[in-house]
């Protein structure tokens, strides 16, 4: 078989050169060099240029028709989300504009000044008053976008002035998610990754009474509506981020450093669930996975990570649940605490030894 | 190969006219090996940069395509699959996650370095600089042939990493700690990130020593009357390159070699805190932010550093093609000088979520959306070169003027995500992968086929096909808008870069038809280069003979003999009189005045009147 193949393959290569042969003999009868654009190759491809411009903008329509209705990300679930979408939408709409129109122009001048037989192209160098225009322009445009988004990014990236927000700690490995409370005293352990065991599997330095009432979950993590999440970040062992897309949320985690995020949830996953655009997305995911003989699946809020960081990085999630309130409470108060080995909780706190 | 058949390579250009007849009579015997293998010639080496860079992308190619296999069929058993990856990675056909990662990086790191760094400046600046500034050579051939030889060692070791136990470095091109320093994190961490370490760091010193040798030769070597206000835009661009690799190559090295104590001698600049493989670490008090400051110190310079060769081959390109001077030379100048510089001040765009300070990242927000205006000057300016041109469409023009669409393309997507704000929902997702692709890949590749259908007759001495040409144009520009555009909206809907399959998340689920027509477009450009592949190597050796100035350019590398002498010119160097891009200037029979013709009586030159 092999044999056959090396045999098909000597045949093609000198099949190919007989072919080749017979071309460059052709080629060398010619004056009219064969390399050279004639005016039939330039009106053809300044034709081309013309058809393809139509059938870019085509293209471009056909896709956000077809890919950004509802499949995109629905309405955001947090209060500066709404914010960002905004300063999206503003955005897509300038860069949208900036795109259509630039890309016009190349391509109809493409077409509308191929080049032709006894042509002479017009010397025109530079024009100061053109020039000028088109760097003012841009730089106006700009000077609207930096300061809207900057505006928000700092409003995002302030510090929390809520006196009671509820604390959530998401720490991760390869490759899962935990997610950690801060408890009744609303106040956080102190960690040490030197204790890391089976039984602190997120390294809670056990001399902490602060520990004692921390909550640690997996699988999903609830968080109520309207009231502020306070998140902060660990990882144990490489860089990963945690990427909640509903809310318009994202930050890394990185060994050996806490990084913090903060927002308000304003929509919970069963408002989420009756929401149109959502209910659309998952009525055509739900057909496809029917086809397939997969389950039918709900909306959820997801965290997923978005950093790699190894083999499994693809399949890093977690549910979040948007509640209201009292199913909150219902909810964390189920929960089990944090249980430090014995002893630990007659040492003094974490502060005064480490003073 | 004596010293004295290169002395003259060194010599200034004034003085060069008494020693021309020297040069006319390089008859010294050079053996294949000093005159193809080891050549300090740089018409040479520029061949050899270019057909390593061929063969390299052909490889991350490929590997493009089997990951795109992967992303739109997964769990699809694909034959083909076993037959490359062999059954340690691709048993049954099915791609292993971990050679998915190592595909990945590798295909990155190949691509951004080798191919469009290495390939497109060692290339073209080392075919050009000489060529277009009227040198006999480099300033130091043996420095350009070290530069060669170094990039070839580091892409074998690139290349054999893949072939080892534990498979290639998989951490992605960017490389963060502590995944790239702890071998316990993934396969991919073991021999293969050494290998990548020291892979990187020959090619590190292979990009100095050429950057060195192309700053020097630019300001030292230029013929008489070649002043900087002459100089075509490709020189310019060149320069500007070799500057910015000179100013950041120097800080990924320490980068690496800092990486590589972590990993192998104990250190722990990139490491703290880290919990792995069943123990702690004893490292304590490094910071993985500090590599990503020190590796985007040169990865965002790197972005221009791909792209301004391209962005000045186009310049030259459509100038010719058009048969009108480029439309505002000294802006185009000034506006690559703008770029160059502030592309060191914006790196921090990489990391708006790395947990660093928000305020940094409001400086870079500012410093990023900068970069957009010389950006849209250079975009406003090709368009206008084209108002009222007579376009002569040879495949160079194709690829160039696909390479301004995809500018523009890729450029107004820059401007969503370096805004920090918004980059906090589309930081890391499919949205990022389309814009570098387009502006940095897309154009920075049309920019290097432009390059070499242009100057094919200068490299080769003979013509490469025309309408083939024209086909790998059509099929690639449709192609490659088709493997890149739909990926916006696969992050517009949260899919996270890097992922060896979506199906684990149900919320995908839908996707997988935009997955499925990005692979579908990515094998017809595959088949694309084919084309390519076969004009570009059929040509080489029975393409039709090229005459001595073909697209009728204004440029000095046009006035030498069609043929490979040393010293490039026999006789005297050309002297300058004028900028190059005197197209259809009236008063002239001709619809180009070449760099060497006199000014006419009341004739000025270049832009002024």
């Amino acid at each position: 078989m092999t044999l056959l193949y090396i045999v098909a393959f000597l045949l093609l290569c000198i099949a190919l050169n007989q072919l080749f042969k017979v071309v460059e003999l052709s080629r060398d009868l010619k004056t009219e060099k064969e390399w050279r654009p004639r005016e039939s190759d330039n009106r053809l491809n300044g034709r081309l240029m013309l058809i393809f411009m139509v059938a870019f903008m085509w293209f471009f329509v056909w896709q956000i028709y077809r890919f950004g209705g509802d499949r995109i990300l629905p309405v955001s679930a947090s209060e500066h989300g709404v914010k960002i979408d905004w300063l999206l939408n503003i955005n897509y709409a300038i860069i949208i504009v900036v795109f259509v129109i630039t890309s016009i122009f190349l391509f109809f001048f493409a077409w509308k000044y191929y080049g032709r037989d006894n042509h002479r192209a017009t010397f025109y160098h530079h024009n100061n008053k053109l020039e000028m225009l088109w760097t003012v322009i841009p730089a106006i445009g700009l000077a609207f976008i930096i300061v809207f988004g900057l505006k928000y990014w700092n409003e995002i990236m302030a510090r929390d002035n809520d006196p009671n927000p509820v604390k959530v700690e998401l720490y991760v490995k390869q490759f899962d998610w935990t997610a950690r409370y801060a408890g009744t005293d609303n106040k956080f352990g102190i960690d040490d990754y030197m204790q890391i065991n089976g039984s602190n599997p997120v390294g809670l330095d056990t001399n902490d009474v602060a520990c004692n009432d921390d909550i640690l979950v997996k699988n999903e993590f609830h968080i109520p509506k309207g009231r502020e999440v306070v998140f902060q970040f660990r990882s144990r062992d490489v860089i990963h981020s945690a990427y909640m897309p509903h809310f318009r949320a994202q930050m890394n985690c990185v060994p050996g450093q806490v990084t913090a995020f903060r927002f308000k949830p304003t929509i919970t996953t069963a408002e989420m669930r009756k929401d149109p655009q959502v209910m659309r997305n998952i009525n055509e995911i739900n057909a496809i996975r029917t086809k397939r003989g997969e389950e039918a699946i709900e909306f959820d809020y997801v965290l997923l990570c978005n950093k790699i960081c190894g083999a499994s990085h693809y399949n890093m999630q977690m549910k979040i649940v948007v509640d209201e309130p009292k199913d909150y409470e219902a909810w964390i108060a189920k929960q089990a605490k944090f249980r430090a080995p014995k002893g630990a909780e007659e040492k003094k706190t974490a502060e005064n030894i480490k003073k | 190969m004596g010293n004295n058949s290169h002395s003259g390579t060194l010599e200034h250009n004034h003085k060069v006219d008494d020693h021309a007849h020297a040069h006319d009579h390089h008859d010294h015997h050079e053996t294949f090996v000093s005159k193809y293998v080891f050549s300090m010639d740089h018409k040479v080496i520029s061949r050899q940069f270019l057909v390593t860079a061929v063969i390299m992308a052909v490889i991350a190619m490929i590997m493009s395509v089997i990951f795109r296999m992967q992303l739109a069929w997964p769990g699809e058993k694909f034959a083909f699959i076993e037959a490359i990856m062999g059954r340690r990675w691709g048993k049954d056909g099915l791609l292993d996650p971990n050679a998915y990662l190592a595909l990945v990086t590798i295909h990155g790191t190949i691509m951004v370095f080798f191919v469009l760094t290495g390939g497109l400046s060692g290339t073209f600046s080392n075919l050009l600089i000489p060529y277009q500034i009227g040198a006999r050579d480099m300033a130091s051939g043996f420095l350009n042939m070290l530069s060669y030889w170094f990039f070839l060692t580091s892409s074998v070791i690139m290349v054999s990493s893949l072939f080892i136990e534990d498979g290639a470095a998989s951490g992605g091109w960017t490389i963060y700690p502590p995944l790239s320093a702890l071998p316990e994190a993934m396969p991919g961490s073991k021999l293969g990130m050494t290998l990548w370490l020291i892979s990187m760091s020959l090619f590190i010193v292979s990009s100095l020593l050429g950057g060195l040798n192309y700053i020097i030769t630019i300001l030292n070597l230029r013929t008489k009357g070649m002043k900087m206000t002459r100089m075509p835009l490709t020189i310019w661009a060149f320069f500007i390159t070799a500057v910015l690799g000179v100013l950041s190559f120097p800080v990924l090295l320490s980068c690496a070699l800092l990486l590589i104590f972590d990993r192998s001698m104990g250190t722990s600049f990139y490491l703290s805190d880290i919990y792995i493989g069943g123990r702690p670490m004893e490292q304590a008090g490094g910071s993985p932010i500090l590599f990503e400051h020190l590796f985007w110190f040169l990865g965002h310079p790197e972005v221009y550093i791909v792209l301004l060769p391209a962005l000045g081959i186009t310049s030259e390109i459509i100038s010719t093609n058009s048969r009108k001077p480029i439309f505002g030379y000294r802006a185009m100048i000034g506006s690559m000088l703008a770029i160059g510089f502030l592309s060191f001040i914006v790196w921090g765009h990489h990391m708006y979520m790395t947990g660093m300070n928000p305020f940094l990242g409001s400086v870079f927000v500012f410093t990023t959306l900068l970069i957009a205006i010389p950006s849209a000057v250079k975009a406003f300016n090709y368009i206008t070169t084209l108002w009222k041109g007579n376009i002569q469409y040879t495949p160079a023009m194709l690829f160039s003027i696909g390479l301004v669409s995809s500018f523009i393309t890729g450029g107004v997507t820059g401007i969503i995500l370096a805004d920090s704000t918004l980059d906090i929902t589309i930081h890391d997702t499919y949205f990022v992968v389309a814009h570098f692709h387009i502006v940095m890949g897309l154009s920075a590749i049309f920019g290097m086929f432009a390059g070499v259908y242009h100057w094919f007759p200068k490299m080769f001495l003979r013509m490469m096909n025309k309408k083939l040409g024209y086909l790998h144009f059509w099929i690639t520009l449709i192609g490659a808008y088709g493997v890149f555009f739909p990926m916006h909206f696969l992050g517009m809907s949260g899919v996270p870069r890097r992922y060896y399959t979506n199906s684990n998340f149900p919320m995908f689920d839908n996707l997988i038809d935009i997955n499925e027509l990005v692979t579908g477009f990515a094998i017809l450009a595959a088949f694309a280069q084919v084309i390519f592949l076969i004009n570009f190597f059929y040509s080489m050796f029975r393409g039709e003979k090229a005459p001595q100035n073909p697209w009728n350019s204004n440029t000095l590398e046009w006035t030498t003999p069609m043929a490979h002498i040393h010293g490039n010119w026999p006789g005297a160097l050309p002297v300058v009189h004028r900028w190059a891009y005197d197209y259809s200037k009236p008063g002239h029979e001709k619809d180009f005045v070449p760099q060497t013709v006199p000014l006419g009586p009341d004739e000025h030159d270049g832009g002024e009147h």
